[in-house]
């Protein structure tokens, strides 16, 4: 019986999560657009429905709609399983990110999360590293030269900015002496770490823009000189997996920085829930802020960052840090 | 047969299946994808066996970060897959150097009276898999950093060429 108990309980979490995050990614999109409406004095998406908010449905029916075109020769394994990867990692993350302390129905103890594992931030990093295999695979198998230019992009991106995102975590592994997300939020019901560890912090951040291959990182996409990059070649919903995957991303992100970084659901006044819900829209909102105002960096700067500052100070942020430590400051 | 033990099974099949299948694949990119699903497998068949830190590093380090090297060389230099049947006569030495590892492995196993004693379900925290590794063995850690930094320094020196001049750096503000 409790065994039964268990799994129901482990699919309505399952279920609760992936429709979270879901239907925040669909509604990202609306609000990326909205705001970026704005930004550049205009209304945004505003015909479907009041205010625009039937825009996501929309799009997603449009979407499922389309032809799905494989061109003539692709690797069509790869071809077709390629956006998979890309929203599929971004989802599977969502497994291991705690959303409060947990609740008691009914008698029973439920953790506000789909697996407490004591790795769980290394779980985040590795499927982050796993989701440039369908970048990769998608580029070069679409048998294109604009696609293969931006898939070698993003590899390379992605492996330099990894180490930076890696190393800037290191110091918060330090404070909160565990892996697992949820003692990461316990240990900062002080202070959170972003205020603790302000280098960390902006190293992760930019760290994460680069990852998710937004402005000012957007090499492997960029319009102007590569068409749409790696995912030229797709259309209907592949092409829109792509896009699910960058925005479930962007979620994501949100999530980990606020648990990593802004103290998770401590807050004053009000319910944890609500602090954790802000504080994950804040970061999706700052990196659609950072669009609107940057232009695209040129590839040997974005190079150049990430070796030759994020990573010697990501460094030496951690020296400093365990030098502090083990004084006892 | 208990659920991990069948997870175990599965996952050391799979395992098996996706190397023979990257040692004999002609396409590059398929190799590769066959060699991370390697990775993965050997990561989770860790995590079944009660070491999830190992398992996880595996995908982070190996799936995640030298494969992705490996694929990205096979891009940038645009490698196609080779033509006509596998040819297996390169094959035959490394293979054999392989089998004899392995038998002289499960030897050594055999040969050891602790080795045939089954150990009872453990479960390593990542704390304690970090204390044996940078405590315990700090020694060998820090040999093999030393070595992995050596092999660095030499790569980069060969590939700067014999010229002697500074490698032509790759972009630039000119690019």
């Amino acid at each position: 019986m409790d065994m039964l108990l268990g799994v129901v309980v482990m699919l309505v979490k399952m279920a609760v999560v992936l429709g979270v995050a879901l239907g925040l990614a669909a509604y990202m999109i609306l609000l990326e657009r909205k705001l970026l409406g704005r930004f550049q004095v205009r209304y945004g998406p505003n015909r479907v429905g009041y205010f625009g908010l039937l825009q996501p449905l929309a799009d997603g029916l449009k979407m499922l709609l389309k032809e799905d075109i494989i061109p003539d020769g692709v690797d069509r394994r790869i071809f077709l399983v390629a956006p998979a990867v890309v929203a599929g990692t971004a989802l599977a993350a969502f497994a291991v990110v705690p959303f409060g302390d947990g609740l008691t129905l009914f008698g029973h103890r439920v953790p506000q999360v789909v697996v407490d594992s004591n790795v769980g931030l290394l779980l985040v990093l590795a499927l982050s590293s796993l989701a440039v295999y369908g970048l990769a695979l998608g580029a070069w198998t679409s048998d294109n030269k604009y696609s293969l230019l931006g898939g070698i992009r993003g590899a390379a991106q992605m492996i330099s900015y990894e180490l930076a995102l890696g190393l800037s975590l290191v110091p918060v592994v330090m404070h909160a002496r565990s892996l697992s997300l949820s003692d990461i939020v316990a240990a900062q019901a002080g202070l959170p770490f972003a205020l603790l560890e302000p280098v960390a912090f902006v190293i992760f951040i930019i760290g994460s823009l680069a990852e998710t291959k937004r402005v000012p990182f957007d090499l492997p996409e960029a319009e102007n000189e590569l068409q749409a990059g790696f995912h030229t070649e797709y259309s209907g919903m592949r092409f829109a997996l792509f896009f699910v995957g960058e925005y479930v991303n962007m979620v994501l992100l949100g999530a980990v920085t606020a648990i990593f970084f802004l103290g998770g659901w401590h807050g004053p006044f009000l319910p944890p829930i609500v602090w954790l819900a802000l504080k994950v829209l804040a970061v999706p909102v700052f990196l659609i802020w950072t669009r609107a105002s940057l232009p695209r960096l040129r590839y040997d700067q974005l190079m150049a960052l990430g070796w030759k500052v994020l990573i010697p100070l990501a460094l030496l942020n951690i020296l400093v840090t365990g030098a502090l430590l083990a004084a006892g400051v | 047969m208990t659920p991990l033990g069948a997870l175990f099974y599965l996952l050391a099949a799979v395992l098996l299946g996706a190397a023979v299948l990257a040692a004999t694949r002609r396409n590059p990119v398929h190799a590769v994808c066959c060699a991370v699903a390697v990775f993965l497998s050997a990561g989770g068949l860790m995590a079944v066996l009660g070491a999830p830190l190992p398992g996880v590093l595996m995908a982070v380090v190996y799936a995640g970060a030298i494969m992705v090297l490996f694929l990205f060389i096979i891009m940038l230099l645009g490698l196609t897959a080779g033509d006509g049947p596998l040819p297996t006569g390169r094959l035959v030495v490394p293979a054999t150097l392989a089998a004899a590892t392995l038998v002289a492995l499960f030897a050594l196993i055999g040969a050891d009276p602790t080795g045939a004693r089954l150990l009872p379900a453990a479960m390593a925290a990542p704390a304690a898999v970090g204390r044996v590794l940078f405590d315990t063995y700090w020694l060998a850690v820090e040999a093999v950093s030393i070595l992995l930094f050596a092999a660095l320094a030499a790569a980069l020196l060969l590939g700067r060429g014999r010229s002697g001049g500074r490698a032509q750096p790759t972009g630039g503000p000119a690019a």
